[in-house]
């Protein structure tokens, strides 16, 4: 199929950016998106135009290292699907597809389409784990977790750290990817210890960065692996809790 | 140069413990005067990082990307190993160690598989304390599955993430560092050298991939946990950025590659669609528990599978291997598929595999179970192929994986280059000439935690009161200016071709001469085609764009570099290894039944080559294997 890609070329930080119109003839259908791009780039080489610049690396939707806007859309129009597992069929003979970066406050730009997400990395560091120094841990078998939160907190830890939440919400906010990572942690036995420090910790950090969070539910329809927007009512709640629970009454239950 | 392997006194079970206490200890307060660099954040390194930097050392770590939690180790999917036995199958340190040596077909070094085992169920606590969310039974206690080459169940798992479970938990570890201050965090930052004084190692050279600007770093120990070279093959199931610029520097400044023809070819793949295609994708060797592989039995059958009788269907794997079935371990599994496919069965349009059929499962089990245990592999390949597994059969081929070569190591993981240690899948220790499944995961995760802390502590505890080799050493000047210049050449050739055709054309050779099965005939061709390849690389390549911003075709072709010499290497390394063994299988050495044929007479070592300058022949060095513990005996899984 013949296609034409809009794409957004933008050299650093600061320069100013722009669309470029390129054609993209002879696509087949079985190829990936990425793959497409692959081909656009090598032809842009050869016809002398830097190629385009864009993060991917494992090309099985689990590194999160890939993440385009595709026509307005995070990772594009296939549900729960990251943008290296979109496939050309999708698309039709004539299509025009509009590319650009994540555009959010917290996510300063690099080139081309793409950008840095390290402040997730921050927001991890602030309290995003379980502290235990190498062999100190007790057996593994010592304390049962009951099959169904084991399972609860894996579908929080699939979160896979793209950004397409923060991408998708108009106000540029972080609170799925936190919430995700909050909850992997607190809903296991052994995240109980700090999850009052974690709670707060790991909120403050990311208000440092991202924008507030006002329900609107755009990250949840955004999100390659269908993190559930459950996981940030118990953040917000456990965030409220924690505030006294820091001070007063740490050891209570 | 004679290579000493530094294997522990004592018997098997006690040479870990023995080198422990052997080992030299640094005082709390005196390991902050310690400068370490780690390279390469997957597993091996974020763990090695975490640990040293919590124990006190001031640890510098460095990846190529953007955060630490995408290292290729995220990808893998099916589980690792341990021998905790929990199920009571009589599984144990031993059996485990066991299966390893007899997996890797008798070419690992027996202490390094021991110790292997001997913390493997260290790993597990560690993981489970961390918060790792492995799959339970619903008493709430932890469940295992079985993998190739074990007739225990022994393989812990998260679904199909558990690389990226394991992994989160040490970028988790990682992160609690760098919050701390003691590990201090480079991202997107490529080592492209390692810097070495009076034969030591001194430092590494790093180009930021958002500015271009090259810096060096110096430390007293530098550590390589930079993953495998898969991509040598163009087309792998690795990750993109996997190369191995890393390790290829620090042969060339004097550490022993081990082994490279040692590669693992994985025998459950979604086959390439066509030309374009730019990696393969695996389906988790988990899948063979429970799925059946088959081919049609005559060929150029070209039926739907629905429509093939059962009596008309060749279950070759359970035909010709009886005890293991759909288990055998992948090299044997890998190669079965390629006999059956050579035969003109392979199904697909492409006719370029073999069928996974799960409907006896799904009759036996229920489909709620098979979705519960594969539910998210399934939809990854619906996705990509478009097709539904749970109503048509997969198809899979096998495809390049895992290296088991890299860097030579003593028992201490320290290269030939004192100073100078290698982690998981970077240096060649534990797995011989194959590596079952989910063991790399152990290793990586054993070195990095469990082997590393000690060894390099001890390493340290010689170093005290020396300061590291300043960065305006002569030695760092010149390799700084080597890397400009490297980079520099690559920009100003402005030939005719892409970094990536130059890539396609050498994974083509690779794959054709030096992949599943090799001969002396073939891998000469390629020695005689890859040289004549890389120079009309260097002549005609294009790299459009500047150093002063990010790059991406820059990098690749910095990595591509590396590739052809390395690929020349795979090539040598195969051709002078007159024998099969495990990944490695040379058609003149076979049995009549097809199976691979040892020569453990004059084979039973470690191939260990040296560089000697560019256009010159490699150096060989060996290392006898010895076996004291396993008996050398033919691999077999009737
Ligand atoms: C698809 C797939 C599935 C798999 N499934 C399993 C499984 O189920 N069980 C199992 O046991 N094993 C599995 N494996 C193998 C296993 O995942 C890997 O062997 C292992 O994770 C490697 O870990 P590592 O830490 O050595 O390297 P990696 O995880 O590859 O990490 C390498 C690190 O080095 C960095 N790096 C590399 N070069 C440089 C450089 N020059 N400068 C700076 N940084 C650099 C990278 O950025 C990265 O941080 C699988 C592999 C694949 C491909
Ligand atoms: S490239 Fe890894 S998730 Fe898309």
């Amino acid at each position: 199929m013949d296609l034409t890609l809009r794409v957004w070329r933008q050299s650093g930080p600061g320069d100013k950016g722009r669309f470029e119109e390129y054609p993209a003839p002879g696509i087949a259908s079985h190829m990936s998106f990425l793959e497409m791009l692959d081909i656009v780039n090598e032809r842009l080489t050869l016809a002398g135009v830097e190629p385009i610049a864009f993060d991917h690396d494992c090309r099985e939707g689990i590194c999160g290292t890939c993440g385009l806007m595709i026509d307005g859309r995070p990772h594009g129009p296939w549900e729960g699907t990251a943008t290296c597992q979109l496939h050309m069929r999708e698309y039709h003979d004539g299509d025009t597809i509009t590319i650009e970066p994540w555009r959010a406050k917290g996510f300063p730009h690099i080139k081309d389409l793409v950008v840095d997400r390290r402040a997730f990395d921050r927001i991890v560091e602030a309290g995003g784990y379980i502290t235990v120094s190498a062999g100190s841990a007790p057996d593994a078998n010592l304390i049962p977790i009951p099959k169904e939160a084991a399972e609860y907190a894996m579908d929080a830890a699939a979160c896979i750290g793209c950004g397409a939440c923060v991408a998708a919400c108009p106000n540029g906010a972080a609170q799925l990817f936190v919430a995700a990572k909050y909850s992997h942690l607190s809903l296991l036995p052994q995240g109980q210890p700090e999850r009052w420090s974690r709670a707060e910790a790991m909120v403050d950090t990311m208000e440092h960065y991202f924008g507030s969070c006002s329900n609107h539910g755009e990250c949840e329809a955004a999100c390659p692996k269908n993190i559930s927007l459950d996981f940030i009512a118990l953040l917000n709640r456990d965030y409220i809790r924690a505030k006294w629970k820091n001070r007063r009454l740490a050891g209570q239950s | 140069m004679q290579l000493n392997a530094r294997i522990p006194e004592g018997p098997i079970q006690d040479k870990w413990a023995n080198r422990r206490f052997d080992l030299k200890l640094v005082a709390p307060h005196n390991r902050r005067r310690f400068e370490v660099i780690v390279v390469g954040t997957g597993l091996a390194g974020a763990a090695a990082a975490a640990t040293l930097g919590a124990a006190g050392y001031h640890v510098k770590a460095f990846t190529y990307h953007d955060s630490t939690r995408r290292a290729h180790s995220i990808a893998a999917q099916g589980g690792i190993n341990a021998a905790k036995d929990y199920h009571g199958e009589g599984d144990s340190i031993y059996r485990l160690f066991y299966d390893t040596v007899k997996g890797g077909d008798y070419r690992s070094r027996e202490a390094n598989v021991y110790r292997l085992a001997e913390v493997s169920n260290e790993i597990i606590d560690q993981c489970v304390a961390q918060g790792v969310p492995f799959a339970r039974e619903y008493g709430g206690l932890l469940h295992n599955r079985s993998f190739g080459g074990a007739q225990v169940s022994r393989t812990f798992y998260a679904r199909g993430q558990t690389g990226q479970q394991l992994l989160l938990g040490s970028y988790q570890a990682l992160a609690r560092e760098v919050g701390q201050g003691t590990v201090e965090l480079f991202t997107h930052t490529e080592m492209l050298d390692v810097v070495v004084v009076d034969g030591r190692a001194a430092g590494i050279v790093v180009r930021d991939l958002e500015t271009g600007a090259i810096t060096s770093h110096s430390a007293h120990v530098v550590i390589l946990a930079t993953g495998g070279y898969s991509n040598a093959f163009y087309l792998s199931t690795n990750a993109m950025a996997c190369n191995t610029t890393a390790i290829w520097r620090a042969h060339r400044k004097g550490a022993l590659f081990a082994n490279p023809a040692f590669t693992q070819i994985h025998p459950t793949c979604i086959p390439a669609s066509d030309e374009t295609q730019s990696k393969l994708t695996l389906m988790s060797e988990s899948l063979r528990n429970d799925g059946r592989i088959w081919v049609s039995k005559t060929a150029g059958d070209h039926r739907a599978p629905a429509e093939i009788a059962e009596g008309e269907r060749d279950y070759y794997l359970e035909r010709r291997y009886p005890a293991y079935g759909n288990l055998t371990p992948r090299d044997v599994a890998s190669r079965a598929a390629k006999v059956v496919v050579d035969e003109g069965k392979g199904v697909g349009e492409l006719r370029n595999g073999v069928y996974l059929d799960f409907e006896e499962a799904i009759g036996r089990l229920g489909r709620d179970v098979i979705e519960a245990r594969y539910g998210n592999l399934f939809e990854m390949y619906e996705r990509i192929t478009g097709e539904d597994p749970y109503r048509v059969p997969m198809r899979i081929y096998p495809a390049p994986h895992y290296t088991m070569g890299g860097l030579w190591v003593d028992y201490d993981l320290m290269s030939t280059i004192p100073g100078l240690f290698v982690a998981g899948e970077a240096n060649f220790s534990d797995h011989g000439a194959n590596r079952l499944g989910a063991s790399a995961l152990m290793q990586g995760l054993a070195d990095g935690y469990f082997v590393l802390p000690y060894t390099v502590a001890g390493h340290l505890a010689g170093m005290l009161g020396e300061a590291p080799v300043p960065t305006t050493h002569p030695a760092f000047v010149a390799a700084v200016a080597e890397v400009e210049d490297r980079l520099g050449r690559l920009l100003v050739a402005n030939g005719s071709r892409t970094v990536d055709w130059f890539h396609r054309e050498l994974g083509k050779i690779m794959i054709e001469h030096c992949g599943m099965a090799r001969s002396a005939e073939g891998l000469r061709q390629a020695l005689a085609e890859i040289p004549p390849l890389r120079e009309e690389f260097h002549r005609d390549v294009r790299v459009l764009g500047d150093n002063e911003s990010m790059n991406q075709s820059l990098e690749r072709a910095g990595r591509v570099i590396d590739f052809f010499e390395l690929a020349e290497l795979m090539c040598r390394d195969a051709l002078y290894r007159e024998e099969s063994c495990g990944g490695h299988f040379r058609v003149e050495h076979q049995t009549p039944e097809g199976e691979a044929l040892r020569n453990d007479d004059d084979f039973a070592h470690v191939a260990a080559w040296g560089w000697e300058g560019e256009g010159a022949e490699p150096s060989l060095t060996k290392e006898e294997l010895e076996f004291e513990s396993v008996a050398l005996a033919q691999r077999s899984y009737k």
